[in-house]
């Protein structure tokens, strides 16, 4: 009888059930009587499994993952470095997990501090005026920041006219989706052959309707933008805000702040610079930082200390809304400001300066194996190209699954769209130069392969739990969701309606 | 540093195997005139021993430390077991990110095709995504796949959807593409709908138990929004939906399109409102136009099963401008934390907590509106939550429960002045009789001062 691999819906079954919840202390009375006219449910497919076999279950689930804690992470752009295991215990403090956001402010003034203190620190950090935590991501931290310039241009009369946003053709695929949320349109310019925005390009786009550029610094070729004081004054000079994506600001912690630079606002997504774990996908946070001319327009609520209180406001006629069912994602910010403590200052800036120093080693010794389309030295991530591979009809997609062999994680592959046949490698300030090595080694092996064995590379990768997935097949049968390969007595209408 | 992989002899090491001699010259990009020359005026470092006594005192001042909650407005108090505080802590699940290699990462996307599946089970519906940052935008997002799917803009919302909700649809549609159809009694009235509907609407979006508490008429809804051309979103909760009929169920016409909802209550604490978890189903017509991430079953290159990211051509990272939505992660932790909930309690624990919830609620309504001055405000069905008009402030009667150790409500006044004698009332199954007792306790002192 095969164990392994099992979906809880194929084990147990009637009569097994996990911990007990226990009887009902007060009177009971029929359903019907308590929900009188609401129609009840007669069927609900959910498995029954003790609770030893849920154990079991999601403990071989567990060995199925790489993370963080197994092994190197590169993967660009998203900043996998290790989490401090302390910000997760306090986070779990009854305080703050059972904390309610509807409590009252007298109920909440410890979960208010920790907001509020961290409000205060990041705005400090990122040089701006003011922050707001909502936000629940990287994303929506863009959508809010965009929301912010579009009530500015509104407040100014020049709502209507102003409908442009400029992004660069190697910014993140999120930067045009929010930009199209907001209801404003895209224009892409491309970056020039040094691999930054050309100032020349922008001048070009510039005009009465621009909303707003969007850059990150660095941007996703891991370069710092050289002529960035050029470039946010031109778009100001235009008549357009600057919006700063801050997904790789853990390359200027300490050493540079965004607010100097001539941005008017930007995100922050504390799960990559301040280190609160991925979670497997979420949750995360993404911050907004603004410049004092956009304070009015901050989404609601804002805290305010009030004689040693904390308060939670919302009479702000200006404010952009909400953008989040409560305070954004409370818990995350928690670890964020536990992070930011445990650092300090100095600590801070040693984060960013190796995570470069980290980056550089890394890309010099790889640039010996693998083409470097932009040899500057990078900040803390730098992308390879493998199409010097397609000679021995090998693709970065081979690479990244031969990589999984050696017990790392792939780096982020096929981004920036700029570069063919793409390497994003973030190697973070975390790692040992024993694990840089153990890298490099493994990817010059690969290299080695590609031109010796490359059908290794097709077929890999050889160690993993599963062998490569077939995802055009998930495609095509889109195959959602746990059905009962038995037919069931009686279909119910919405089982029918599956597949 | 304890977090630095590097010791001062590796950096020489590192910068003279870059070829540069000082670690500035690497930062030749940086304008010298924006380099930071002073420290930043930030607290720390801090060690842990000093870390848990800061944060120790700041969680030690939120009353959730020590007192017992009848609070709810979409954040509930629910059992969760310990199971799933030992499993989902664990660094496979926490320090994993996005699967997108699924040869390592078939534990946390078998965990999200167990989530989809019992999420599409719950709800009726065919499909379920991977999940959404909460129940507001997750009902945003219905509303957006709504105007694309119908080509119409206007956005109705039935009756008591959350105020927050509402609040968070407002920002991203803006007021015009928005009618609010007031409640009558509590609850949504198909006369008041009917007059509001038009063939430029898009959907119409109520919720189920809704923001009172209060049993709406679901089929009547979806209904009357078909009928209008238009679709059909039901905002609800996962553990009513162990009990009531869910909104997929039934024929075409007079189903719910798509069912999203806050699914914080299974398996999640409330954290002060975040991290929370987002859920949304759909019928599988409208499968290509969902947002957020999605798990399908494939089979590898031995045909053995597995899972991985599907129609990622409906996503900003392939799409940009032209994508479902900009969202590009979902709360993984949270669905996995609902997924374990969900196996541990199976089919009979979630009907049993359900209906714990549904006897413990009747009972503390039945022993308040027995006390002079208090009266339910709504005659509706109710599940897990009800309006308890008070004889005073509802905020005396929080002030009064506080002094015992009881959150006994929310005060409604934070919503709207008119209903500043209303207290928004939540019963769970964690809460005992003697709970119930004591909180009627607070509710008698209170109404006494009047």
């Amino acid at each position: 009888m095969k164990l392994e691999g099992r979906l809880l819906n194929e084990q147990g079954g009637d009569g097994h059930r996990g911990p007990e919840l226990p009887p009902c202390d007060v009177p009971v009375r029929p359903l019907r009587d308590l929900l009188p006219g609401a129609t009840l449910r007669e069927r609900l497919e959910l498995p029954q499994v003790s609770e030893p076999e849920v154990v079991r279950h999601f403990i071989e689930l567990s060995t199925l993952n790489h993370h963080i804690d197994r092994g190197f992470y590169p993967l660009g752009s998203c900043t996998m470095k290790h989490n401090p295991k302390i910000n997760d215990e306090i986070a779990m403090l009854p305080g703050f997990a059972f904390a309610h956001p509807l409590a009252g402010d007298e109920s909440n003034q410890g979960a208010l501090r920790v907001i509020h203190e961290l409000q205060k620190t990041l705005a400090e950090v990122t040089g701006f005026s003011a922050v707001t935590t909502q936000p629940a991501a990287g994303a929506q931290g863009e959508m809010t920041g965009l929301l912010m310039i579009r009530a500015w241009h509104r407040s100014r009369g020049e709502g209507d006219q102003r409908r442009v946003v400029i992004v660069p053709d190697s910014a993140h695929g999120t930067n045009p989706a929010s930009v199209h949320l907001v209801g404003y349109e895209t224009v892409t310019i491309a970056s020039g052959k040094r691999g930054t925005v050309d100032p020349e390009a922008l001048r070009g786009a510039l005009g009465p309707t621009t909303a707003a550029v969007m850059l990150t610094v660095p941007n996703t070729l891991g370069l710092f933008e050289s002529q960035i004081l050029d470039v946010t004054a031109l778009a100001h000079a235009a008549g357009a805000q600057v919006y700063m994506d801050g997904a790789n600001l853990n390359a200027l912690v300490g050493l540079v702040r965004p607010g100097d630079l001539g941005f008017d606002v930007m995100h922050i997504n504390v799960h990559k610079t301040f280190s609160t774990p991925h979670g497997g996908g979420g949750p995360g946070a993404g911050p907004v930082a603004v410049a004092s001319h956009l304070v009015p327009f901050l989404p609601v609520p804002v805290i305010e200390e009030q004689d040693g209180m904390l308060r939670t406001v919302i009479d702000r006629p200006q404010s952009v809304g909400r953008v989040h069912s409560f305070h954004g994602n409370f818990g995350i910010l928690v670890r964020a400001l536990a992070y930011i403590l445990g650092r300090g200052p100095a600590g801070l800036r040693e984060v960013s300066r190796t995570a470069i120093l980290n980056a550089n080693w890394l890309m010099r010794r790889l640039a010996r194996s693998y083409e470097l389309p932009h040899p500057r030295h990078c900040m803390h991530e730098f992308v390879l190209s493998g199409r010097s591979l397609r000679r021995y009809g090998v693709k970065t997609l081979d690479v990244a699954k031969r990589l999984l062999d050696f017990g790392v994680h792939a780096p982020t592959v096929y981004f920036p769209l700029i570069v063919e046949e793409a390497l994003m490698i973030e190697p973070t300030e975390t790692e040992t130069l024993d694990r840089l090595e153990h890298f490099a080694e493994a990817m010059e092996q690969i290299a080695r392969e590609a031109a010796e064995d490359p059908e290794k590379l097709h077929s890999a990768p050889h160690t993993t739990p599963t062998g490569r997935l077939d995802e055009g097949r998930a495609a095509r049968e889109l195959i959602l969701r746990w059905r009962d390969p038995t037919p069931a007595e009686q279909p119910s209408p919405h089982e029918s309606a599956t597949r | 540093m304890s977090q630095i992989g590097l010791t001062p002899a590796e950096e020489r090491r590192m910068l003279d195997d870059i070829g540069v001699s000082t670690f500035e010259e690497l930062l030749q990009a940086v304008p010298e005139n924006v380099r930071l020359q002073k420290p930043l005026a930030i607290d720390g470092p801090l060690s842990e021993i000093e870390l848990r006594r800061r944060f120790g005192r700041w969680a030690a001042a939120d009353d959730a430390a020590h007192m017992i909650s009848f609070l709810g407005g979409g954040l509930y108090d629910h059992w969760i077991p310990a199971a799933v505080n030992a499993l989902a802590s664990r660094s496979e699940f926490v320090t994993a990110y996005t699967p997108y290699q699924p040869e390592v990462a078939q534990g946390s996307l078998t965990a999200i095709f167990e989530f989809q599946s019992m999420i599409a089970e719950l709800t009726g519906m065919d499909v379920a995504n991977a999940s959404m940052y909460d129940g507001a935008t997750a009902t945003v997002e219905a509303a957006l796949l709504a105007q694309s799917a119908t080509r119409r803009g206007r956005v109705v919302v039935a009756g008591a959807l959350h105020p927050h909700y509402r609040a968070v649809l407002r920002t991203y549609l803006e007021d015009r593409a928005i009618t609010i159809v007031a409640d009558r009694g509590g609850q949504c009235a198909p006369e008041d709908l009917q007059a509001a509907l038009g063939d430029d609407v898009a959907c119409v979006v109520y919720q189920h138990p809704n923001f009172f508490g209060l049993l709406e008429s679901p089929r009547m809804i979806h209904s009357l929004a078909h009928q209008a051309g238009a679709l059909a979103v039901a905002v609800c909760d996962p553990v009513a939906l162990a009990l009531l009929e869910p909104p997929g169920a039934g024929e075409e016409t007079s189903a719910a399109d798509i069912a999203v909802g806050e699914g914080q209550g299974l398996g999640n604490p409330p954290s002060f409102g975040g991290p929370l978890l987002g859920f949304f189903a759909c019928r599988k017509a409208l499968v290509r136009r969902m947002p957020g991430r999605l798990a399908a079953e494939t089979v590898d290159v031995n045909g053995k099963r597995g899972f991985v990211l599907t129609l990622q051509t409906r996503e900003q990272h392939i799409r940009r401008e032209k994508a479902t939505s900009n969202i590009c992660t979902n709360q993984g932790l949270l669905a996995l934390r609902a997924t374990i909930h969900m196996a541990l309690l199976g089919r009979e624990g979630m009907r049993e907590m359900a209906e714990l919830c549904v006897q413990k609620t009747h009972h503390a309504s039945h022993a308040s509106a027995s006390l002079p001055g208090y009266r339910l405000a709504y005659e509706g069905a109710f599940f897990r939550e009800f309006v308890l008009e008070c004889p005073v402030d509802a905020s005396r009667v929080v002030a009064a429960g506080r002094e015992r150790g009881i959150l006994p409500g929310i005060d409604m006044g934070r919503f709207d002045p008119d209903w500043r004698r209303r207290l928004l009332v939540a019963v769970t199954e964690q809460r005992s009789a003697e709970d119930i007792a004591a909180w009627a306790d607070v509710l008698r002192v209170a109404g006494g001062v009047a």
